[in-house]
Parts: structure tokens; C-alpha cells; sequence
């Protein structure tokens, strides 16, 4: 990879000096990207975008919101209605959450569908599973800012889980909250953390976008790239593709915040906090709910809690529980089935946790949170040793070269021929 | 591709799911027709000044909406001099004068709503112990807004049999446990509209519900606005760039 010459005198003396644009084209130029990607690997490009609008919105946000009990919920109604474009900014960052949830739940799916977390990308899959937790301390604390009802209730909740923590538990929590209930110091404190965090994730983001660019993507036939027939540089033929993906995302995106911007909100939350009255159900944000229904299909608290964690620590430890060495579905027939049923069954354990944990749902959840903790701790290391994978081809431009249903990945690289 | 299909498939569901896994178990109220719904809603101005008038007459002699300013009264039409002369029916305290004293003063558009109770306990003092909610963000706060709020206030109804409804209780098809504080306080004529259209419960219902949704979110017109030239936008540059990329791809494969 020679330097790049370039043709701007002042870029040219920086360069020469510190060659950050020598590293931008290096990584985001002639970069080579497998050409079978298809439009699942632009998921990518559009949570870093996401993560950059919620920063932005945050932060102007911030400039306007009160982190006190007292006005924190009048300070966000007086965003709603008097600050110029409030209402435009609060429900960009409010959609913006769930929308980022979305774009990462799909990538992480996108990784388990094709086999992105094996050799040599453990490191960047482990990056992954840290962001998801980043992010999901983020939204949680983000959620009690507003200090509705459900903000109110769900910090309560969910900051009582580590009371089951034996001996420190109790500890645990007076700590976290900075005083004996969910109150001021604890909205003050998670204030400072949720602006924190998302920098922290920045961080993180860096380094997992780092740890890709080690070894190149992987793609949709799951083999290396074998020679300069195989890839394309990212830029134009990714940068334009992501381009084209982002933009139908953010079409989804503003569909939200202009025409349905509390759908995916809960009712109570406009009700100022109250901690005489307990809400009917006390729901988390939608994105938690499978781990919700995880953490209450378990009779026992310590063990809800630890399954909860432990549904997480499962995908950390992920690149070692699947035995098997063909990455791609494509090529693994019964993995492919299972890995359907996975979707399914988180689907499942979404429901789960949004219906009030008793009778058939509280059956339903336990049945779902077993196959998804079987899923990754018995079928995965099982089939990897039993499953007859399908036969690879030899490179990945063969395939694409054919363009037929020879190989199963047609269909997966179908929209880059004709697209 | 298909598999990307199918994922996007799976997670609009899961939405669809999780979104109808909140909805309460109590009558479903049903659904009404509403100037401000759909892509292109806009709040019918005559309906907003009716509803302020049933608020204002009936409702606010027991709940605040006490996010609401009477300047935001010129979105529902009227003039800057008629919010004026709103504003001025109300006595607030004023500033503390050079004795230390807080006298009244009448109040001005800048003003919140004054509250009919001091605070929560004179208001449940007054209402045999139930607290009349503040009303400003009450189409937000519940689920099915506006139609759960013009079901409620139609929704008063004897008791079915066996059913006792203590002293100071009301039987209401679509409040959840069904027995509520709030005595069927809207009636037929519960109000004389100043444009003179016939003031049947329904009516008046309906407006207030519509005035209540305005309270909530003063900006929806200009949010629905701003939404569809957004959307415009968006689809114009997304085509754009599939144009492009095709251009850009087409020597991908030789
Ligand atoms: C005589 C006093 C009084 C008047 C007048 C009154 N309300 Fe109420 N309202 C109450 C009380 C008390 C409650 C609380 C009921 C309870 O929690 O059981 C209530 C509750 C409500 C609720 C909340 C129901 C829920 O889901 O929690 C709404 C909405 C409401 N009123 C709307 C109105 C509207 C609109 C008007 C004017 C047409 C009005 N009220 C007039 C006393 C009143
Ligand atoms: C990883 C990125 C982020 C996520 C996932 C996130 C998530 C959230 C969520 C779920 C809410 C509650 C929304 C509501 O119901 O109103 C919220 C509120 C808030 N966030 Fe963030 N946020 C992020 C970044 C930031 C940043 C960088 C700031 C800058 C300070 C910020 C400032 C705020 C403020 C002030 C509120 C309260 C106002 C409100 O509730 O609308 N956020 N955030």
C-alpha cells in the first residue's frame, strides 16, 4: 500500500507530518471490501451514524434539561413546548434510542447468521458485546432522566436487582442510588453517567472498527478473500451502498419521531414521578424485554439476575461455544435452521417480558429463556461436531461469477449483481 | 437477500408485538374521528376553542394544566388581545411588594394556568379523597389518547347487576377497575358554545378531548409539517442514491 499522493498542498504538509489522511485512505478508500457484501453489512455504518445523532441530540439536550427531582420532569416539558425545535430534538434522541437498538439488534443477528464472530475476529465480536452492555447502561439511565413514572419505577426495579447480590447486595444499592431510595442523588448521578457513557462508547466503537479493519470483513460466503478478483475498495462502491441503506434507515427513523414518535414509548412515563403510587405494570423500554423476561422466568432472585447477565456473558463467550469452521449459514444447513428458531425465540422472550409474569406467560418465558441458554451452551457446541457442512467454493468471485443457484449463496449475493 | 427480508420481517413484528403487549386489559375504547390524525392532521381551530371553553367552565374547577400558559392560547385563534383579557379573569400572587407582602395581581399570557387547588391534598380534600390529575399532558398519559379520554367521558353508566358502587364513586365502562372519583360531570348543555353548535355530551366531549390533545402537543401540526417534507426529502435522496449506486456498480462484475 504506497501513500496516496495528494494533490492539496496543505493536506500534503499535514500529511507529511502526521498522516492522518494516509490512514483515512488506507481505511475508508482502497480499503478492500469482499463484493458479495450485501445490504445487512451496512448496519455498521448506520449504528455509528445512529450513535452520532444521539450525541448530537444529547448533548443539546443537555443544554436545556434539569438533572434535579424537582424540575428534571417540567425541564423536559419545557423542551417539549418552549424551546425552538425541542419537541424535534427530544424526539429525534427518544426515537433515536430505540432506533439504535434496531440497527444493532439486526448487526449482531447479521453475525450470528453468518459466522462473523469466528477466527480471527473473536477480539472484535468480544468489542460488539461490550458495546451492547454500553449501550444498554446508556438507555437504561438515560430512561430515568425524563423522571416520569416509568423512569421513577424502573430505576427502582431494576436498581434493586443487585440487592440479591448476598451480603453486599444491600450495599450495593445505597451505593448506586447515593441514599436510601431512587432520589435525587440517583438522578444526579445517572445525569453525569449518561453523558459520560456514550463518549466511553465512542471508544469502544474506535477500537471495534479498528479490530475490523484488521482482518477485512467477513461476507456472506463466510471464506477470506483470496485476491484482488474477489474485493472492491469501499469507497465508492461501500460508501455509496451505505449511503443508499442509511437513507431508507433514516426514512424509517423519521417516520417515527414525525408521525408515531411515542409508539415505542410508554404511556406513564408522561406522568410525573410519584413514589407513593406504583404504576399497574412496571414494563422496561421494549428493547430490554427479552433479558426482562429472562431475569422473571427465574423463581429464584440471585438467579434471575445472573441468568439475566449470564444471557449476555453467553455471546462473550460465543467464539468458543460454536465448534464449528464454515462461518456462513449458507453452508451449514441445520445451524441455519436453529438459528431461525433463536430469532424466534428471542422474539418470544420480547413478548414475554412485556405480559405480566404469570400463568401461561411466566410457562412461556421459561420455556424460551431454557432454549436460549441451550441454544448457545448445547446445540452450538454439539453441532459443530455433527453438522455435515455444505461444500465451500474455492473463492468468493466464484460464486458470484456464476450467478446461479449453484451455491446456496445466491440469494444472499443476488442484490449485488443486479443492484 | 432473502434472509435480509426476513430479518427485517422479524424485527417489525417483534414491534408489533412488544407495542400491543403494553395496551392495558380494560374496554378497549373505540377508535373516533379526529381532525388532527392521520399523515396530514391539522387541529380544527373551532373544535380547540370550544374544547378550551368546556376546560375552562367545567373541567378546570377541579384539575390544573398547569404546563400551559395562556399566551398559547393564540394557536387556537384567538388574539392577542382576547388572551389578554383571558388571562385577566385570573387572580395570581404576585411578587412580594416593599412590605414583604404577596398580593394578588390579575394574571397575563405569560402565566401558567392557574390551579383551582393549592395542592394535591386541598384538591383530594375536595373530591371525597380522589385527586383530580393535571389535565396538560392527560392525552400523553394514557394509552389510546384521545379516544380513551372521549370514551371516559361518555363512558359513565349504571352499574351492572351486583356490582355496588360505594358513596362518592362513579361506575365508568372504561375507567380500569371501572369505579372512578369523577362524578359524570359533562353533560348535554353542560355548556352554551359561543358559535352556537348544539352541545350534546358527544360534542362536548369530543372537543375537549381534541383541546386536551393540543395541551399535550402544542407542535403536532407543525411536527406532522415538518415530517412529510422530511420524508419527501429522504425518499428523493434515497432514489438519487440508488441511482448512483447502480451507476457505481455496474462495472462491479465484468
Ligand atoms: C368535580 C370535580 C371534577 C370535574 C369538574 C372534572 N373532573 Fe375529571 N376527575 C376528577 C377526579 C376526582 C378524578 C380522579 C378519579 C379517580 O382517580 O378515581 C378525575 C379524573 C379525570 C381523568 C383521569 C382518568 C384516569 O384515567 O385516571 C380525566 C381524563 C378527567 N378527569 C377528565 C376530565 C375532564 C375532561 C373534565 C371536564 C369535562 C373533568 N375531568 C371534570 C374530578 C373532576
Ligand atoms: C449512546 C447514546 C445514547 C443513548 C442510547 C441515549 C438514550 C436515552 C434515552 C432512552 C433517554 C430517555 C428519552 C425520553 O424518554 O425522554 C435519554 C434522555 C436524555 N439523554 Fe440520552 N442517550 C444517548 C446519548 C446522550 C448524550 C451523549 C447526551 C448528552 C448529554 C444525552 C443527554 C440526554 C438528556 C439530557 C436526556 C433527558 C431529556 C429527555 O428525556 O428527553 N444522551 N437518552
Amino acid at each position: 500500500m504506497a501513500a496516496p499522493q495528494f494533490k492539496n498542498p496543505v493536506v500534503r504538509w499535514i500529511d507529511y507530518r502526521l498522516p492522518v489522511f494516509t490512514a483515512l485512505h488506507h481505511e475508508y478508500n482502497e480499503y478492500p471490501m469482499p463484493k458479495n457484501c450485501n445490504y445487512l453489512w451496512s448496519f455498521g455504518a448506520i449504528a455509528m451514524v445512529t450513535l452520532i445523532i444521539m450525541i448530537v441530540s444529547g448533548i443539546t439536550l443537555a443544554m436545556s434539561y434539569t438533572p434535579s427531582t424537582t424540575m428534571a420532569f417540567q425541564s423536559v416539558e419545557r423542551i417539549m413546548r418552549d424551546v425552538n425545535s425541542g419537541w424535534l430534538i427530544r424526539y429525534i434522541h427518544m426515537n433515536g434510542a430505540s432506533m439504535f437498538f434496531i440497527a444493532v439488534f439486526i448487526h449482531i443477528f447479521r453475525g450470528l447468521y453468518f459466522g462473523s464472530y469466528k477466527a480471527p475476529r473473536e477480539i472484535l465480536w468480544m468489542l460488539g458485546v461490550v458495546i451492547l452492555l454500553l449501550m444498554m447502561a446508556t438507555a437504561f439511565m438515560g430512561y430515568v432522566l425524563p423522571w416520569g413514572q416509568m423512569s421513577f419505577w424502573g430505576a427502582t426495579v431494576i436498581t434493586n436487582l443487585f440487592s440479591a447480590f448476598p451480603i453486599i447486595g444491600d450495599h450495593i444499592v445505597t451505593w448506586l442510588w447515593g441514599g436510601f431510595s431512587v432520589d435525587n442523588p440517583t438522578l444526579n448521578r445517572f445525569f453525569a453517567l449518561h453523558y459520560l457513557l456514550p463518549f466511553v462508547l465512542l471508544g469502544v466503537v474506535f477500537l471495534h472498527v479498528a479490530a475490523v479493519h484488521v482482518h477485512g470483513s467477513n461476507n456472506p460466503v463466510g471464506i477470506d478473500i483470496k485476491g484482488p478478483q474477489d474485493s472492491l475498495p469501499f469507497h465508492p462502491y461501500f460508501t455509496i451502498k451505505d449511503t443508499f441503506g442509511l437513507s431508507i434507515f433514516l426514512l424509517v427513523f423519521a417516520g417515527f419521531v414525525f408521525f408515531a414518535p411515542n409508539y415505542m414509548g410508554h404511556p406513564d412515563n408522561y406522568i410525573p414521578a410519584n413514589p407513593m403510587v406504583t404504576p399497574a405494570h412496571i414494563v422496561p423500554e421494549w428493547y430490554f424485554l427479552p433479558f426482562y423476561a429472562i431475569l422473571r422466568a427465574v423463581p429464584d432472585k440471585l438467579g434471575g439476575v445472573l441468568a439475566m447477565f449470564g444471557a449476555i456473558a453467553v455471546l462473550f463467550i460465543l467464539p468458543w461455544l460454536d465448534t464449528s469452521k464454515v462461518r456462513s449459514s449458507n453452508y451449514r444447513p441445520i445451524y441455519r435452521q436453529f438459528f431461525w428458531v433463536l430469532v424466534i425465540d428471542c422474539l418470544v422472550l420480547g413478548y414475554a417480558g412485556g405480559m405480566p409474569a404469570e400463568g401461561i406467560w411466566l410457562v412461556v418465558a421459561r420455556v424460551a429463556a431454557i432454549y436460549y441458554f441451550a441454544h448457545f451452551l448445547i446445540i452450538l457446541p454439539l453441532l459443530g461436531k455433527l453438522e455435515r457442512p455444505r461444500p465451500l467454493p474455492s473463492s468468493i468471485s466464484e460464486p458470484v461469477l456464476k450467478g446461479g443457484g449453484h451455491y446456496p449463496t445466491a440469494a444472499a449475493a443476488k442484490p449485488m449483481e443486479k443492484a | 437477500m432473502r434472509a435480509f427480508k426476513t430479518l427485517i420481517l422479524a424485527a417489525a413484528l417483534g414491534l408489533g408485538l412488544t407495542g400491543s403487549a403494553l395496551a392495558a386489559e380494560s374496554a378497549v375504547p373505540p377508535e373516533q374521528e379526529w381532525h388532527h390524525s392521520g399523515i396530514f392532521g391539522t387541529f380544527d381551530k373551532a373544535a380547540l376553542q370550544r374544547g378550551f371553553q368546556v376546560y375552562k367552565e367545567v373541567c378546570s374547577t377541579c384539575h390544573a394544566m398547569s404546563l400551559v400558559s395562556y399566551r398559547n392560547l393564540q394557536a387556537l385563534g384567538f388574539s392577542e388581545d382576547e388572551v389578554k383579557a383571558i388571562a385577566a379573569q385570573y387572580q395570581v400572587p404576585a411578587a412580594p411588594n416593599d412590605a414583604g407582602e404577596i398580593v394578588e395581581r390579575p394574571a397575563i399570557p405569560a402565566d401558567h394556568f392557574k390551579s383551582p387547588f393549592p395542592n394535591e391534598q386541598a384538591a383530594r380534600a375536595a373530591n371525597g379523597g380522589a385527586y383530580p390529575p393535571d389535565l396538560s399532558l392527560m392525552a400523553k398519559a394514557r394509552e389510546h389518547g384521545e379516544d380513551y379520554l372521549y370514551a371516559l367521558l361518555t363512558g359513565f353508566e349504571e352499574p351492572p347487576e351486583g356490582v355496588t358502587v360505594p358513596d362518592g364513586m362513579y361506575y365508568n365502562k372504561y375507567f380500569p377497575g371501572h369505579l372512578i372519583g369523577m362524578p359524570p360531570i359533562l353533560q348535554d348543555d353542560s355548556v352554551t358554545y359561543a358559535d352556537n353548535t348544539p352541545a350534546t355530551l358527544a360534542q362536548s366531549a369530543h372537543d375537549v378531548s381534541t383541546f386536551l390533545v393540543w395541551a399535550a402537543e402544542p407542535h403536532l401540526e407543525t411536527r406532522k409539517q415538518t415530517g412529510v417534507k422530511v420524508i419527501l426529502f429522504l425518499l428523493v435522496f434515497a432514489g438519487m442514491m440508488y441511482a448512483v449506486k447502480r451507476k457505481v456498480w455496474a462495472d462491479a462484475h465484468p
